[in-house]
């Protein structure tokens, strides 16, 4: 399977990641050569074999259902590059 | 005269203890050293105000003989750590100015435990890299680098280990997801360890890869290490993988004897053109272990080869998750040049992304999306099984297996940046490990042919550092390397 230069721009769109049509030759031959050399693994024999995510085996913990903290609006948006009345803003969505 | 920035973990604690020198004292000749650092480039923040202050309320503890376990003892700490009210930025422009209100779990407990902060160490870009060029704030010298032949201090814990090593710090915190601990520990000539994963609560650490990424840190000495760990590893609710498990005494198994433990050294780590330094540095740590009556077994860890590019697809994928929060939107950086909203996210990702980041998330996406899930990401969950098994299957034989820690010494710096691929091969000997969640420990061991540290890493079985440690202890004595 090989990454060319339309489903390295949609893979970046997915992203939301913009790319500039310069740099698209270059990124979509070093993707390849990555996916390339990731290919290795069809070697390897993966019939009824379990995927795994992790490595901890223990299940989720549970606890009880019950507010444990809020009234962090000020700390929340401390860092917020633009906000308004205690809310985050962004560009006009609606026109 | 020793002094006192020349002095490790213990040897501090044991100075201020007899009252040889006040922790206002150790602090303040740390924070000349950060200062006026011109050549590494290890720290990139400090707070010299609030690390006094800090220093002076220890004095005072200490005075009225109600002192902590680490009271006194600077810290310096990965940017990928959250310290509440300090700039963390992962060494990303997308989190320049990024101030949080918390405190990570880790550094949390080393405060409680009276350690001091002391500065932000630089890493590569969101942990991703294995050199630390990657940094917004820029590459960070290897302090074994000679005039005019800058090299590397490995990555992505590179401004962590430099600093130790430098003795800009008797201990800096470092975050291990593939080999970011172990690698920089074994290119500066420091220890690091890589605790099991669930040791050490992830709360607070800016995340690249959850089901990787482990805290740990890098010192000195293997007991440094333990005196460090001890301290900062343990259950907490607020890591849903944090593992429910009673810490055992570290620092006592660095004194236990090995005689009559079972060493594995796995074949296929017997690389076709392993240098010929890294190899007799790997037989003599084989023969100190055999020296102090420990049996050397052969295992074999079959899937060896398949770590790497296995690592490629589980930890892109999940970075490409992790990082879809960076959006101009809650904190951080966003872009001015927009248009409307998707813009906003597009452009802010691109201008506030690094290469290798960008790299990352594009693959991760790649491997998770519609029709190409099953073939990379799905396979590779279950090629990391057989991984992890082939580890199982050892240690019913061994236990712990040492290897090298890295494939050679450190390199010049851009020396490995002309393609991805041959800067992911720095990682072959630490990914299985990571994969497998096990504890694993680079100790400086000997030098490479241009005269820079090599280490050897010891693996162990799940929550069992304390064996790491007590064979470590070994390797470290007999192998007596001489810091800068």
């Amino acid at each position: 399977m090989s990454l060319d230069k339309s489903t390295l721009k949609r893979v970046a769109y997915l992203a939301r990641i913009k790319i500039d049509n310069s740099e698209i030759d270059k990124m979509t031959e070093e993707l390849n050569n990555i996916m390339k050399w990731v290919e290795k693994l069809n070697e390897v024999d993966i019939e009824d074999v379990q995927p795994m995510t992790g490595v901890s085996s223990m299940t989720l913990r549970e606890r009880e259902d019950k507010v444990t903290d809020g009234g962090l609006e000020d700390k929340i948006l401390s860092n917020a590059p633009e906000k308004i009345d205690g809310s985050f803003t962004v560009p006009k969505v609606i026109e | 005269m020793t002094k006192i920035t020349d002095l490790g973990v213990i040897e501090t604690l044991e100075g201020l203890k007899s009252k040889e020198f006040s922790s206002e004292e150790v602090v303040s000749e740390y924070l000349k050293l950060i200062q006026s650092d011109s050549k590494l480039n290890a720290y990139i923040h400090f707070n010299g105000e609030k690390s006094l202050l800090e220093a002076k309320k220890s004095d005072q503890r200490r005075a009225n003989n109600n002192s902590l376990p680490l009271d006194g003892l600077p810290i310096a700490v990965k940017d990928i750590f959250c310290v509440a009210g300090e700039k963390t930025s992962a060494c990303s422009k997308i989190l320049e100015n990024f101030i949080p209100d918390y405190e990570s779990t880790v550094t949390s407990k080393l405060w409680q435990a009276g350690g001091i902060y002391i500065g932000k160490t630089s890493m590569d870009e969101f942990a991703m890299g294995s050199s630390n060029e990657t940094s917004y704030f820029g590459e960070v010298i290897n302090p074994w680098s000679s005039d005019g032949d800058a090299l590397v201090p490995g990555g992505s814990s590179g401004g962590s280990a430099s600093a130790v090593a430098a003795k800009m710090a008797p201990i800096a915190l470092g975050t291990d997801t593939g080999g970011s601990i172990r690698q920089p520990a074994s290119f500066c000539g420091a220890v690091g360890i890589k605790p099991t994963y669930g040791r050490c609560s992830r709360w607070g650490i800016i995340a690249f890869a959850s089901s990787l990424d482990q805290a740990g840190p890098i010192t000195r000495s293997v007991k440094d290490s333990a005196v460090i760990l001890q301290n900062m590893a343990g259950f907490d609710t607020m890591d849903s993988t944090s593992a429910d498990i009673k810490v055992p005494d570290f620092i006592n198994s660095c004194s236990k004897p090995i005689k009559g433990m079972k060493i594995g050294i796995p074949e296929e780590y017997r690389l076709d053109g392993l240098a010929n330094d890294v190899q007799n540095v790997w037989e003599s740590g084989i023969k100190w272990l055999k020296e102090a009556g420990a049996e050397i077994i052969d295992v074999t860890l079959p899937h060896t080869k398949y770590a790497l590019p296995t690592y490629y697809i589980v930890a892109p994928a999940e970075a490409s998750a992790n990082l879809a929060r960076y959006d101009g939107v809650k904190y951080g950086y966003r872009s001015e040049n927009i248009k409307d909203l998707e813009d906003m996210y597009s452009q802010t990702r691109a201008e506030g992304f690094g290469a290798e980041v960008k790299r990352r998330i594009l693959i991760g996406t790649y491997v998770l999306s519609a029709g190409y899930y099953d073939a990379y990401y799905l396979r590779a969950q279950k090629v990391r099984t057989k991984i992890v098994e082939d580890f199982t299957m050892a240690f019913n034989k061994c236990d712990a297996i040492l290897t090298p820690t890295t494939p050679t010494g450190a390199f010049k710096i851009g020396e490995k940046n002309i393609d991805p691929v041959t800067m992911y091969m720095n990682d072959v000997f630490t990914v299985p490990a990571s994969l497998a969640g096990l504890p694993a420990i680079s100790i400086p061991s000997g030098l490479d042919a241009k005269g820079c540290p090599l280490g050897l890493q010891l693996i162990g079985k799940g929550f069992d550092e304390e064996t790491i440690f007590s064979i470590g202890s070994i390797l470290e004595e007999s192998a007596n390397f001489k810091n800068i």
